[in-house]
């Protein structure tokens, strides 16, 4: 009989809908060429310890004891682990009942939901209710459980920015519901213009669709802005005015690399609003422990808060938490250590502190290199910010501007750990493009990973206005091989615009 | 405290009442289970800025699909001596000691600074230091807090290719071989593919472990039920698929796959290879995806019984991957292992074209990758230390242990609960479960429809108040209409078990009393 169990005709459409770009075909080709033997540099995901940023010790120390519980009745334990770890470690196992193998609560270990909620306190200057506090395996199972409960169909819009984190239109599809994209600014450093939103809302309503969400990443990725207060103040009044829920994708917290603009955390300014919006407009913030200098992306960990959420409907999220059992433990255990971090005085203080500063510095740094790097290639856009000043001047020809990007300016909007440079791609380049069937700036970056293996996302993964294309790379390449990265993508960029180019630079003069 | 626990544990009970009610409706309409739409109190679509609407996120307008969903078995878990929990099957939180094998290996993963160490040789055995040695390696960069790739590591995805090779005698490609948080995630993503509204169907045990009816709620599907045979140590019986999928086809249905679990949850059986191959052949005549939960495989207590996966029966049977969908789900949660904790699981996919396959990379990649940390573990079950290793003799000592634990257990409690009246016990073959008949009185029916409760629920609340025992209602499970269950685990240890059995021993016969005609 020729009946097939399921093929592609018979496929949930959601699924086929879905476009999931950091891990597409670019990804996809370079683990290819991986295989058959080249060198990659994978800059396509944030992915800080799989380019060599080594984990803090302290965490794995304590995780470590957690998973042999049995090495803390070893008198020698002390030979090799430090008496804070010793002790946290009986602190988190004292938490869980029957210790790393055995379910959770669905929402997370209550001691440790304590601890998040305590860390929040501390951050926004208001209390938080560990009751509202989820934990999850990494923001990405949270902000799925979230949207789950809030699309019914294809006629609920989710707002999302453009350029995005493309897990927001992958789920968006998943679930059967609709993107409702605003643009960020880029001459306005990737700002978020509340008229854009307005006019986003407008349109989708026209076309029927009811807006019940909106999405913000602060600090962006792959934008890398840092939200300032009085955009936070419009952005919450907008969804108090339009009845929206706000997610807060607030997981890149701790990527800020300047001082002058600081991280504030949506449910901050929310407080600090008052009633009636305070009390009114529904807010869930998600982090995770696979960012910042954690970045501790396998051990796939994070929480969602909620506010102003009513109670039946938290019961609801916690059901659909519940049919996954429960967030793996261990990674719950490094949640409540990156809440709860060491203090002063304590034996490990020092070291901690050393490598975390030690991260964070390298990643200003490999910033800073990949600043200079891309600002030194032909036709890689730049648009004049206040980064300006920072940028070299040495840039004779008009369209090489150095646009760059979000992240990696020292002390101008940084945050987040990528750079998303502009490409000013030659109508030739664009023909070539069409002829290969390909998205222009997919085509360029196919064309960079096979001449150079450095694997990249094209903006058009991300969202971008038409005929503007973009590319994002980390700033996690092991600091050392920066400089002959970026001295390979130069090679190859300004030799792919040439070929393309003829007299179109000319004539642009 | 103890109020707030038993209050919480009777949560656990009232909400399988709502099970119970949705059941009946199920029941009499068995082919709209779970996906029948809901009053359509539409919110407020033509919204307009105002700052008096309800709240964009609540019951009146969240996903119907989440609130039609049902999940018996969970509620918040608490523990304190005075209950007794028989209701999850979370060994650890029971006392269980993990493999300690195992651990060493994840610490010394978690933690690969202090591995060459000379101190570590003393804290650790020499094979658990060598085992982490070579996980690492398999690992790009020896990096334990990166993403993986999001089918998985591939070095470990090997391991446990060769691990299901050395169990089915047949090979085993590590590209078919899908990491996942434990294997309820990895259901999600089947039920996901393979839905496409409430017109798709899937075949499900009754009584059957929630997780399947909740997933193809979520997901906007059909459940088709089939019921176990309970006179026949819960069997399955090809004939009774057969009648289902008709009376479902007639209605429209698209029966797109078959759930078997074995062994069985909640009803322990172990299936026999023979009832295995008709299962096959029955899927490859109808065109069905086989999902198969084999999640408990090293749960068999019985020397008569033997766990075949079904990629090994269907291979015997000649048939390789152009004659039959599979997929065959594994967990660390279960086994001797019980490391439920850690969220590590995998589905074996085999059977699938290559453009479908490449679609179930997509769906795996938005979430990533599975956490690191189970993945290494998934990779040691399936690949345990082997005769001369150095660690072979404890972890062999630790894991028979268990098992041996666990078929004394099953043993002691299934005699406790045939010698009660009124209950008809099956043998707990495999799994760690057992799911006793009762037949109450009908007086004790009349008690629980005026105190609103199926009866079964209404017993086990009353066990409950009255013992501290928490079972979970076979109406939580789907049964046969009129006829009553409870589900025990076997997991409470075992020097606890007297208590058990003599608290319920003499709550029962006190029941029986108080409702007997």
């Amino acid at each position: 009989m020729g009946l097939k169990a399921l093929d592609y005709e018979t496929m949930n459409e959601n699924v086929k809908k879905v476009q999931y770009a950091v891990r597409g075909e670019l990804y996809l080709r370079a683990s290819e060429l991986q295989k058959e033997g080249k060198k990659i540099i994978f800059t396509n995901v944030g992915n800080p310890q799989a380019l060599g940023q080594k984990p803090l010790t302290f965490p794995r120390q304590v995780v470590a004891l957690c998973q042999a519980p049995f090495l803390l009745d070893d008198p020698n334990v002390g030979l090799i682990f430090p008496a804070d770890a010793i002790a946290r470690a009986k602190h988190y196992l004292s938490l869980t009942s029957g210790g790393l193998g055995a379910y959770s609560d669905s929402r997370g270990i209550p001691g440790v939901r304590k601890e998040v909620a305590e860390f929040i306190e501390r951050r926004d200057g208001y209390p938080s209710d560990p009751e509202l506090i989820f934990l999850t395996d990494g923001a990405s199972k949270g902000v799925m459980q979230i949207l789950n409960c809030i699309i019914r169909g294809q006629g609920d819009g989710v707002l999302v920015p453009v350029p995005q984190y493309p897990l927001y239109s992958a789920t968006i599809s998943l679930f059967g519901g609709s993107l409702v994209p605003y643009y960020l600014e880029e001459t306005a450093n990737w700002g978020l213009d509340v008229n854009n939103l307005r006019e986003s809302v407008a349109q989708a309503r026209f076309k029927g669709i009811t807006v019940r969400a909106m999405v913000i990443i602060n600090p962006g990725n792959p934008t890398g802005q840092c939200l300032s207060e009085a955009n936070l103040r419009e952005i919450l009044n907008f969804c108090y005015q339009e009845n929206l829920v706000l997610l807060g994708d607030e997981v890149y917290q701790q990527n800020i690399y300047q001082d002058e603009r600081p991280f504030i955390s949506s449910r901050k300014v929310l407080m600090d609003m008052g009633p009636p919006i305070s009390k009114d407009v529904q807010l869930v913030s998600f982090h995770t422990v696979s960012k910042g200098y954690w970045g501790e992306c396998g051990q796939r960990g994070g929480y969602f808060e909620m506010t102003n959420i009513p109670p039946k409907t938290v019961d609801e999220i916690y059901k659909i938490a519940s049919i996954s059992l429960s967030p793996n433990v261990p990674a719950q255990i490094f949640m409540g250590l990156m809440v709860n971090p060491l203090k002063p005085g304590d034996v490990s203080y020092d070291q901690f502190v050393r490598e975390s500063k030690g991260i964070l510095e390298s990643l200003r740094r490999r910033a800073r290199i990949m600043t200079d790097g891309f600002n030194s290639c032909k036709n890689v856009v730049c648009n004049f910010t206040e980064g300006k000043s920072l940028l070299s001047t040495g840039h004779s020809k008009a369209f090489v501007f150095c646009d760059f990007f979000s992240a990696l300016l020292l002390g101008y909007h940084t945050g987040a750990m990528y750079s998303f440079p502009q490409l000013r791609l030659p109508p030739k380049a664009i023909e070539a493009a069409k002829q290969a069937g390909k998205v222009p700036d997919v085509f360029y970056c196919l064309k960079l990973l096979e001449a150079t293996g450095i694997s990249t996302v094209p903006g058009s993964g991300f969202g971008q206005k038409e005929g503007v294309f973009h590319l994002r790379t980390t700033i996690l390449p092991a600091e050392e091989d920066m400089p002959e990265i970026m001295s390979s993508f130069k090679k190859f960029n300004d030799e792919f615009m040439a070929q393309y180019e003829d007299n179109w630079n000319r004539s642009r003069m | 405290m103890r109020r707030f626990v038993i209050g919480s544990a009777r949560n656990l009970i009232e909400s399988s009442r709502q099970k119970y009610q949705f059941e009946r409706s199920i029941l009499s309409s068995p082919y709209r289970f779970l996906s029948s739409s809901p009053a359509a109190d539409s919110p407020s679509s033509s919204s307009s800025s105002s700052s008096t609407m309800a709240h964009p996120v609540s019951l009146n307008t969240i996903n119907p699909k989440v609130i039609e969903c049902e999940y018996a078995v969970r509620g918040e878990i608490v523990t304190l001596a005075q209950i007794l929990y028989c209701n999850i099957g979370n060994p650890q939180s029971l006392g269980q000691q993990p493999i300690t094998f195992f651990r060493e290996v994840l610490a010394l993963c978690d933690h690969p600074a202090i591995l060459d160490k000379s101190e570590t040789q003393g804290l650790f055995s020499a094979d658990s230091i060598e085992r982490a040695w070579q996980i690492l390696d398999q690992i790009p960069g020896r990096a334990t807090g990166a993403y993986s790739h999001s089918q998985g590591i591939k070095g470990l995805r090997d391991t446990i290719a060769a691990g299901i090779e050395a169990r089915d005698g047949f090979p085993a490609d590590p590209n078919d071989i899908f990491l996942t948080d434990g294997a309820s995630p990895a259901v999600h993503m089947m039920m996901q593919l393979l839905i496409r509204s409430e017109k798709d169907g899937i075949l499900c045990p009754i009584p059957q472990y929630p997780l399947y009816s909740a997933s193809i709620a979520l997901h906007g599907g059909t459940l088709v039920p089939y019921y176990l045979d309970e006179a026949t140590g819960w069997g399955l019986e090809v004939s009774e698929l057969k009648k289902q999928l008709e009376t479902s086809r007639s209605k429209g249905i698209t029966v797109r796959a078959l759930v078997v679990i074995n062994p069985g949850n909640p009803t322990g059986q172990v299936l026999a290879e023979e009832n295995q191959k008709a299962i096959v052949e029955f899927c490859k005549q109808e065109g069905l995806v086989l999902l198969a939960d084999e999640v408990y495989q090293e749960n068999v207590y019985v020397p008569e019984k033997k766990f075949h996966s079904f990629k090994k029966v269907s291979r015997s049977m000649g048939y390789g991957e152009k004659d039959i969908a599979l997929v065959s789900f594994q967990s660390v949660s279960k086994g001797y292992y019980g490391e439920c904790g850690k969220r590590g699981g995998y589905m074996e996919v085999t059977g699938f074209g290559a453009d479908v396959r490449e679609q179930i990379y997509k769906v795996a990649s938005v979430n990533l990758c599975s956490n690191i940390s189970g993945q290494i573990l998934a990779s040691l079950v399936m690949s345990p230390p082997k005769v001369g290793d150095e660690s072979y003799e404890s972890y062999s000592a630790e894991r028979d242990g268990i098992l041996s634990s666990l078929a004394r257990r099953a043993k002691t409690l299934e005699d406790a609960f045939s010698k009660l009246e009124g209950v008809t016990c099956n043998k707990a073959e495999g799994a760690m479960y057992l799911f006793p008949r009762i037949d109450l009185p009908e007086k004790a029916i009349k008690a629980a429809e005026a105190a609103k409760k199926a009866p079964d629920a209404y017993y086990c609340q009353r066990l409950l108040a009255a013992t501290g025992i928490v079972f979970v209602p076979g109406s939580g499970f789907g049964q046969v209409p009129g006829t009553w269950h409870f589900r025990c685990t076997i997991l409470p240890q075992e020097e606890k078990i007297p208590a058990i059995v003599t608290r319920l021993t003499d709550f029962h016969k006190s029941f029986m009393d108080e409702f007997r005609g």
